[in-house]
């Protein structure tokens, strides 16, 4: 199918498509979160009436609109990138994958975009009511747009709802409801929206509690932490229980990914989880060497989260590559044999086909149904390809949950101290809430370079490999975008940035 | 109901569906048309700022109108999306390039300390309007000219060009229709103007500026439909499917189907009386006229290039290679699942012009920008 296999284009495509949506996933979390924040602050000024709410609301609206901006840039290139970028992919696919975009546009985007306009420009035009009727519907919108754009995601994950087309030699939509509840893309939802809650509240806690340092702003800066930090230690929690859903899902539809995320090289009933690790590098597949060149670990944690279940067996990575009988693992040596012997059959099937010879094609046909399940294995060469990498997946996973861990903590302290009326002695306290902003950005990368990493090589989960996803572009071609993008988005979100800090220092409208 | 639909007219379903997107962001190129006004139309500063409050207000959704036009080509005709998006590269990107820069520009403009100054701004505004739709216009104009790529077994597609679709914009009749597009876009924002800010001075400029951009607009208008009438079409031959080059193909289209016929003449009609009563006889409302006409004109291209067993990605490199809306089309069921979600639609473009009105009741004036809700305005 495909002849031969440019890497060096392959990887930058990857590495393009990478600098993309890293850029993106810096604006829109904070998009997700303070959506909601700004309609909290509004709804109390228009059941209050008092003119404070109102002036805060619209010193938080300022810096939303500003990050919101920046997030609509970078996702135009997003949507058409899947064209661009990954044009064998997106003709495969597109019968399921296109739907999920499509439908986004039309329910989420225009909500998010009509309504924006009110919530700026609409102070004098509308009344108070429908003014705060459009900026709920900001929010909604923002959120409807991850619903889609993750049940377009968990997809990919785990692909459902579909069936192989051997004429058409692509994947086709069965059932539109599998591919939007698929278990996968609920627990996405889930998890990415709440973490856009957490980090728009650390967001807004961590710049009032700058202000509480500086003296400025009090009364603002205390009121935005009452409702920011109940806010964000609510999304904490839930924060929480879906990331563990998330991992539970992993666990049950991505073996290898959570293999990968906890170093598991052998598979093991009770298996430990590991708190906190080094990566031993050299280590490989079915090699001698220790996994880490120190850990710490806690017994039996990795098969509850996994399973659900503290005596159950979790696979390993050598399970997953060599197979295991006891486990009734098949290898993905074993797959990538009869992902060939698929992939033939598939070919016999076309030209046969194309030369008239129909009991050939029906006979190739009929065999390759039974081989068609492994059909994405056949196109990698050895079983180790089959394996994401470790230390990257395994240290982004950590980092997300070592700060998951800290955030409630932090938040709980403010808010305690606040209700208690002296918050403002506690500067130590206060600069930990400044802290936590960048620590709330770091989370929420890490979180999908585990995800997207994890996932490696597949572009479509055990279907198709991402060299196999891309198009027919020259290395070049696709290096010089990925430096045209790099310099663009820097530079904006150098502007950005700056833009940002300077409103922060003008702070909100007093009288 | 839906479900009982044949493919085929599924397939015309989104044909039209798509066209309407297309052509709804044609009309709201009105944004990046006013654009490309900034350096020459407003005198001092508020005027300035005049016109891009009036435009920031809208350009979000010429934006998304051009983000659902991409994610329903994906859904709908995948074939396409790949194929142009993978193939002629260079175009996309670049078009996509002034949107990025697009986005930012009102919102960061006036902000202080916005890093690039207001004049860089100003200037992504101007390469918005101007190269970006330009370069939009050569892209459309290659579902009439062909672009040289083909197909292999698998779909994979190979661009037989270096430029990457870049070449599109060489050709003659590409061209023309990107600077129609351009000029076109320059009226509209002008009628759009006049319409929305209460500012004499300014909105008398305004339908110079309209007047100058539709006399310009006109040899490459005449040009690209003179052209269509007379050109070779890539046919489709629906009992074998093959693809083959015919004769006045477009021409054929038109006659052979009276409503595409009509739609073409009524868009044209309303576009002239729309200029004639802004820029002749100082009415206001122009922009409603023009905005529809140039819906109507929009739609009749389109379907001049989709119906009536035309190639509407058609490659002149290999003619087998061509996309038709059936070859190019998602699967039945997927079409019929989309349809259920288009019949939302409607509610969606209840709400924004409901909200629209709302908005743009009240004409903006520069009292507005300086009242106490300012600080939010570009
Ligand atoms: C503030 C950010 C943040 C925080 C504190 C957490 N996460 Fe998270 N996590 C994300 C932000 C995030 C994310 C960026 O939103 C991801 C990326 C993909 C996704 O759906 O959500 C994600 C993905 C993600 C995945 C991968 C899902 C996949 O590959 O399909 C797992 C297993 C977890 N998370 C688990 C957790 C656990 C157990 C946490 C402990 C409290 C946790 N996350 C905290
Ligand atoms: C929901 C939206 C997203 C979708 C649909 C998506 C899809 C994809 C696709 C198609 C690729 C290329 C194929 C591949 O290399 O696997 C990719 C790669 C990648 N994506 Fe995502 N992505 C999404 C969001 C993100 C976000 C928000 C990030 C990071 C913040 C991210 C990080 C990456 C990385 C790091 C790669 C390259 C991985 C590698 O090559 O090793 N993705 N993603
Ligand atoms: C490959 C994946 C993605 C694509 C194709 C994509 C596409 C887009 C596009 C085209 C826009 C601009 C919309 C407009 O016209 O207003 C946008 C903005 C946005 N996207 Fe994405 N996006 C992707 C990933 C994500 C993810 C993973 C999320 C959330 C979970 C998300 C949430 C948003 C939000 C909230 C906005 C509003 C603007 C902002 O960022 O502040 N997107 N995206």
């Amino acid at each position: 199918m495909v002849e031969q296999i440019d890497l060096t284009q392959v990887n930058w495509a990857r590495a393009q498509f990478a600098l993309t949506a890293m850029y993106h996933w810096i604006f829109v979390p904070l998009t997700l979160g303070l959506s909601f924040l700004v309609a909290f602050f509004e709804s109390i000024y228009v059941r209050t009436g008092n003119e404070e709410w109102k002036r805060l609301t619209k010193f938080w609206m300022t810096l939303f609109g500003i990050n919101f901006a920046i997030g609509v840039a970078t996702g135009i290139i997003m949507e058409f990138e899947f064209g661009t970028n990954w044009s064998n992919y997106s003709w495969m696919v597109g019968d399921i994958f296109g739907a999920p975009l499509a439908a986004e546009g039309i329910f989420a985007f225009f909500l998010e975009t009509t309504f924006f306009a009110v919530m700026f420009f609409g102070w004098n035009r509308v009344s108070k009511g429908f003014h705060l009727f459009s900026t709920w519907m900001v929010a909604v919108g923002s959120n409807l747009s991850a619903l889609w754009i993750l049940v377009a995601n968990g997809w990919m994950q785990f692909p459902t709802g579909m069936r192989f087309n051997p004429d058409t030699a692509r994947f086709e939509m069965q059932n539109f409801w599998e591919v939007l509840f698929s278990p996968v893309a609920i627990s996405k939802f889930t998890h990415a929206t709440s973490s856009g809650f957490l980090l728009a509240s650390l967001f807004v806690v961590g710049i009032s509690c700058w202000y509480l340092l500086q003296e400025r702003h009090q009364t603002m800066a205390k009121r935005s932490i009452i409702v920011a930090s109940v806010f964000g230690l609510l999304s904490a929690t839930y924060v929480g229980f879906t990331g563990d859903e998330a991992a539970y899902t992993v666990a049950q539809k991505q073996p290898m990914k959570l293999a990968a995320m906890e170093g598991l090289y052998d598979g093991q009933t009770s298996a430990p989880l590991v708190a906190v690790g080094l990566i031993n590098s050299a280590k490989l597949p079915g090699d001698n060497q220790q996994p880490f060149a120190m850990e710490i670990k806690i017994p039996g944690l990795l098969s509850l989260l996994a399973n659900r279940d503290p005596g159950s067996f979790v696979p390993g990575i050598n399970d997953l590559v060599f197979g295991n009988r006891q486990q009734h693992i098949i290898g993905a040596q074993e797959k990538i044999e009869k992902g060939k012997i698929a992939l033939e059959l598939l070919r016999t099937y076309k030209e046969s086909r194309k030369s008239g010879d129909q009991a050939i094609a029906d006979a190739s046909l009929k065999a390759f149904g039974d081989y068609q399940k492994h059909m994405g294995y056949g196109y990698l060469n050895s079983p180790s390809e089959a394996v994401p990498p470790v230390g990257i997946t395994f240290y982004a996973f950590h980092i997300m949950v070592v700060t998951g861990a800290i955030f409630p903590l932090v938040l709980l302290l403010i808010l305690y101290f606040q209700i208690r009326g002296n918050l403002a002695s506690h500067r130590w306290l206060l600069y930990l809430g400044i802290l936590c902003i960048p620590l709330g950005y770091v989370s929420q990368q890490a979180g999908w370079v585990l995800a997207e990493v994890g996932r490696q090589p597949w572009a479509i989960y055990g279907l198709l490999p991402v060299t196999v996803a891309n198009s027919n572009l020259t290395s070049g071609t696709v290096m010089t975008t990925f430096f045209l993008f790099l310099g663009i988005f820097t530079l904006l979100l150098i502007a950005e940035i700056s833009i940002l800090a300077k409103q922060i220092n003008i702070g909100p409208e007093e009288n | 109901m839906i479900g009982n639909l044949d493919y085929s007219t599924l397939q015309h379903i989104w044909w039209i569906i798509a066209s309407l997107v297309g052509s709804l962001f044609i009309f709201l190129t009105f944004v990046q048309g006013g654009q490309t006004l900034l350096f020459t139309v407003p005198r001092d500063d508020d005027e300035k700022a005049l016109i891009i409050n009036s435009l920031g207000r809208k350009w979000e959704l010429t934006f998304t109108t051009l983000v659902l036009f991409g994610g329903a080509l994906f859904a709908a005709f995948p074939k396409f999306y790949a194929t142009s998006f993978g193939g002629a590269y260079w175009v996309w990107m670049l078009i996509l390039f002034t949107f990025i820069i697009q986005a930012v520009s009102y919102e960061y403009r006036k902000k202080p300390h916005n890093f690039l100054g207001s004049t860089t701004y100003e200037a992504f505004l101007f390469v918005n309007g101007s190269v970006g739709i330009l370069l939009i216009g050569a892209a459309v104009g290659t579902f009439f000219t062909g672009s040289s790529f083909s197909l292999n077994d698998y779909n994979q597609v190979t661009w037989q060009t270096p430029y990457r679709g870049l070449e599109a914009a060489k050709n003659l009749f590409n061209l023309s229709l990107g600077l129609f597009l351009v000029f076109n876009a320059r009226v509209l924002g002008a009628m759009y103007l006049i319409n929305n800010i209460d500012h004499k001075t300014l909105t008398d400029r305004c339908r110079k500026s309209a007047w100058k951009s539709f006399l310009w607009s006109l040899p490459f208008l005449l040009y690209v439909l003179v052209n269509l009438l007379f050109m070779k079409g890539y046919a489709l031959n629906p009992e074998t499917g093959e693809i083959f080059l015919q004769n006045g193909k477009y021409l054929q289209n038109l006659f052979g189907n009276p409503a595409t016929l009509a739609l073409l003449l009524l868009g044209l009609l309303l576009v002239i009386y729309a200029v004639n009563i802004t820029c002749l006889k100082g009415k206001n409302n122009g922009i409603w006229f023009g905005g529809i006409g140039t819906v109507l004109v929009g739609l009749a291209v389109f379907f001049l290039a989709g119906f009536n067993n035309t190639a509407f990605y058609p490659s002149s490199y290999d003619l087998q290679s061509s996309l038709t809306i059936y070859n190019a089309s998602s699967s039945h069921y997927t079409l019929t699942a989309m349809t259920y979600v288009a019949l939302s639609v409607p509610f969606v473009l209840a709400y924004i012009a409901y909200v629209w009105r709302q908005m743009d009741s009240k004409r903006l004036t520069i009292a507005e920008l300086q009242s106490e809700d300012a600080e939010e305005m570009y």
